[in-house]
């Protein structure tokens, strides 16, 4: 400890003197507390008080202060969420009074029921339809023709509100198709042999030694009460068509003979237990006006 | 063994010997009996780890000398054993850390590169790059720092024979369980705290070792006075024995298992949670970092520090504030809003405070300007105090409630915590390892200045990149997140914000490789440092006294 100036004398700041230690070699000079920065921390501690008073800020035994105006967040998001509906409300009343179809008809209504549809769409379907809808394995694309369970505006409504094999719904769409393999319906080599007839409903290649009159029996015995003589598919049982090139899990025969052996089918949940009427008819529309709607 | 003084086993030497034979066979009988093979692992990792412990002090009582001075010729016995291996140890994770952080920016950029593996998804990998960085990394630098700055302000050899290596040695091995328990799934799932029970118990008691090092060295100091780089350092690492305290007391499922659940639950248990991750960065990486500044500055200028009393208000003030702030990152959720309120109010009053260090860090500079022209390693941690009043400006602006409604859960945060964590943390250690290197090996300066400089522009460039990137990524995202049409529905979906982020995310990915690049050209640098043949003379440096 040593009581001399600082050690850099050339120093303007050294007018000020150091405190007179010194730690391996370093030295502190004493100068004051910059007024700039001084002020600015008085002012935001002030400003920090006058929070305080404004809003929720100091706890009590069983509550806290609630401030000026009794701003709190959970209120306030309620005040947004309501705002909301109450912009869309009008036009949600004429949507829920419309027909599907009217609201197809009338631009204003389906201007407003594509715009609800598709935010619906990205929050709750884009995962697993994709975000353009274009599907994805086992889960189908929603722009074409080809709908399992029916693509007019009424199945589309049907299919949103009650879901496929949603247990939770008693009136969800539940018919699946048999684990033919699983369950001894078939033996290994009948499943093989009847993949090879299906891919030959829709021209596709098939082995060379395949016994396509053999496949045929079988399927007219097992698959074709559902898929139809042909494989032109039913809407009403969700059985897909397979006589044409759209496929939801594939067309390799090795991915055939997986769904024949596993069966079952995919799982769409229920919607009307979470959206509201409106959305619903909206999501309806929307999806309906993709591209595909019958 | 012609000492003239008979060489005995100290009480320490077989003491620790015989808890760590203990430790052995324990840990044996667990992992015989454990529940999962990762946790299995981990308990044959601790059997290995004390058997190389028994040997390892074995060895060293046969080359240890019978007596190890307290002083030679007047002058302190400095203990730089174990600030030289943390040293070394803080370059090596700084890599690891850097190059983890790398792969997940390109994960973040090309999902592929997940490889569809539990090992490499970036759910495990995110964790081991930010423990590597922050407490591999950043956590050795303090750790070599605080043992070499105390002894040398202090005047004294670092309390406790063993006790140094035990810390530094015991340190590194819970980075290693930690690290390997990230890749192998094992986590408590808390950020910035996933390490499980055993490894956090294990961590207690390394950090209470740690703790009582720091006070012993104080306790024997020859200088009247404390220095005020030892208060932050005091502050840092008591305040973080609290918070790993509070934020992991968990029960374990078994003594065989893995798994433990936290005590604290819902709302509680997340602000107890913010509460220690905030201060993880309040005290860990500023208060142990300021304490960086205020020793490496002033020694590498050769300047007086600016103010002694800014030096006090803003300490006590910066220790007080930050440890109310951690509810800011709770703002819009369950938190009780006067609970968010006095985050948001604290966080404010806590700027100037913040900016004290910057003030006294950068003033201390005043006389020594041109320094910054011919010296990369001044340059270096002078930017590292502008970066620091950066971050710590934005830090309070981002608290505020609508500020933080558009910028929180946005790559914004990813942008304000690498501007803190590349430009200001990161850049303080660098150039403390360029200083101390050189000090530690007794080298006249570092190897080569002039590729000091090229890590300092390659790297600026990086950070630049990398934090503009996040600040376009982010708020580019907020904003599209809150965007609704004149109808009133939302504007875009998730989808859609991270399709645009996609070109941010490859210029964040290109500046986290600059930033990478330079770390590589400063390992090689201390390499060829330490490699160096031209040691200094001992009376030509004033400032370096005999080491161990």
């Amino acid at each position: 400890m040593q009581d001399t100036p600082a050690k850099h004398t050339d120093d303007k700041k050294a007018i000020v003197g150091t405190t007179g230690h010194e730690w391996d070699g370093i030295q502190e000079l004493n100068n004051p507390l910059p007024r700039w920065w001084l002020w600015t921390f008085y002012a935001c501690v002030l400003w920090a008080i006058g929070y305080w008073v404004v809003y929720p800020a100091i706890p009590l035994v069983s509550s806290f202060t609630q401030g000026t105006f009794g701003w709190h967040s959970r209120s306030a998001v309620v005040a947004d969420l309501d705002g909301l509906k109450t912009l869309r409300a009008p036009m949600n009343a004429k949507i829920e009074a419309a027909s599907l179809a009217d609201i197809e008809k009338t631009p204003e209504l389906l201007s407003f029921a594509r715009a609800q549809g598709s935010a619906a769409f990205a929050v709750n379907c884009s995962p697993c339809h994709g975000a353009g809808a274009q599907g994805f394995k086992g889960y189908p694309n929603l722009n074409d023709d080809d709908w399992l369970w029916g693509g007019s505006l009424d199945a589309i409504y049907t299919t949103l509100q009650h879901g496929i094999r949603w247990d939770a719904d008693k009136d969800t769409r539940s018919s699946m198709m048999p684990s033919f393999g699983k369950d001894g319906i078939l033996k290994p080599a009948e499943i093989s042999v009847v993949a090879d007839y299906v891919r030959s409903l829709s021209g596709l290649s098939t082995d060379k030694d395949a016994d396509l009159a053999a496949g045929q029996k079988i399927f007219a015995d097992n698959c074709a009460a559902c898929h139809g003589d042909k494989g032109e598919g039913n809407q009403e049982m969700g059985a897909p068509k397979l006589n044409d090139k759209i496929w939801l899990y594939g067309s390799d025969k090795s991915v055939i003979m997986e769904r024949i052996t596993l069966g079952g089918g995919g799982i769409m949940p229920a919607w009307g237990a979470r959206l509201d009427n409106p959305t619903i008819k909206s999501l309806a529309v929307y999806v309906h006006t993709l591209g595909g709607g019958q | 063994m012609d000492g003239i003084a008979p060489k005995k086993l100290t009480i320490g030497e077989i003491g620790l010997s015989v808890i760590m034979a203990g430790l052995a066979v324990f840990a044996i009988f667990v992992a015989a009996k454990a529940w999962t093979p990762e946790y299995a692992f981990h308990a044959y990792l601790f059997a290995a780890a004390a058997v190389a412990a028994v040997f390892a002090i074995a060895n060293r009582y046969l080359s240890r000398p019978a007596i190890t001075p307290q002083e030679i010729d007047g002058k302190p016995n400095y203990n730089f054993g174990p600030v030289k291996f943390a040293t070394l140890a803080a370059m090596f994770w700084g890599i690891a850390g850097f190059t983890v952080g790398l792969y997940i920016a390109l994960e973040l950029a090309w999902p592929i590169f997940n490889l569809d593996l539990p090992w490499t998804s970036f759910g495990r990998l995110r964790p081991l790059h930010t423990s590597a960085v922050i407490f591999a990394f950043g956590g050795n630098v303090l750790l070599a720092t605080s043992f070499y700055v105390v002894q040398r302000t202090c005047r004294a050899r670092l309390a406790g024979d063993l006790a140094p290596w035990f810390v530094i040695l015991g340190y590194n091995f819970f980075i290693v369980i930690a690290g390997t328990g990230y890749l192998l799934g094992i986590t408590q799932g808390k950020e910035y705290a996933e390490p499980e029970w055993y490894s956090d118990s294990w961590l207690t008691i390394v950090w209470v070792t740690y703790l009582l090092v720091f006070l012993g060295t104080l306790w024997k100091r020859k200088e009247p006075h404390i220095y005020v780089a030892n208060w932050f350092y005091l502050a840092f690492i008591v305040t973080i024995a609290v918070l790993h305290l509070g934020n992991n007391a968990a029960i374990p499922v078994s003594l065989f298992s893995s798994k433990s659940y936290i005590v604290w639950s819902g709302v509680q248990d997340a602000m107890i949670q913010w509460w220690y991750g905030h201060n993880a960065v309040g005290f860990f990486l500023t208060a142990g970092f300021l304490a960086i500044v205020y020793y490496f500055i002033p020694k590498r200028a050769e300047r007086p520090v600016y103010s002694y009393r800014l030096s006090i208000i803003h300490f006590w003030a910066l220790i007080f504030m930050y440890i109310w702030a951690g509810p800011h990152h709770l703002h819009y959720t369950a938190l009780p809003d006067w609970a968010q309120t006095l985050g948001m109010t604290f966080s404010i009053m806590l700027w100037m405070p913040s900016w004290g260090g910057m003030i006294n860090g950068l003033m201390t500079l005043s006389g020594a300007w041109d320094k910054l022209r011919t010296d990369p390693v001044l340059r270096m941690m002078v930017v590292s105090v502008a970066f620091y009043g950066m971050a710590t400006f934005e830090g309070p602006v981002m608290s505020i409630k609508s500020v933080n409604s558009l910028s929180h859960y946005t790559d914004w945060g990813i942008g304000h915590v690498h501007s803190g964590a590349l430009g200001w943390v990161a850049y303080v250690s660098f150039g403390a390892m360029y200083c101390l290197v050189p000090w530690l090996w007794n080298k006249r300066e570092v190897y080569s200045l002039k590729l000091v400089n090229w890590h300092f522009w390659v790297s600026t460039i990086g950070i630049v990149f990398y934090i503009t990137s996040m600040w376009v990524a982010g708020i580019m995202q907020g904003l599209m997140w809150r965007a609704y049409t004149a109808l009133g529905f939302l504007e875009y979906s998730f989808v859609e914000t991270t399709e645009a982020m996609h070109p941010m995310y490859i210029i964040r990915a290109l500046g986290g490789g600059m930033f990478l690049a330079g770390a590589v050209i400063m390992a090689y640098n201390l390499y060829m440092t330490i490699r160096s043949p031209e040691p200094v003379a001992l009376g030509n440096r004033a400032a370096l006294v005999p080491g161990e």
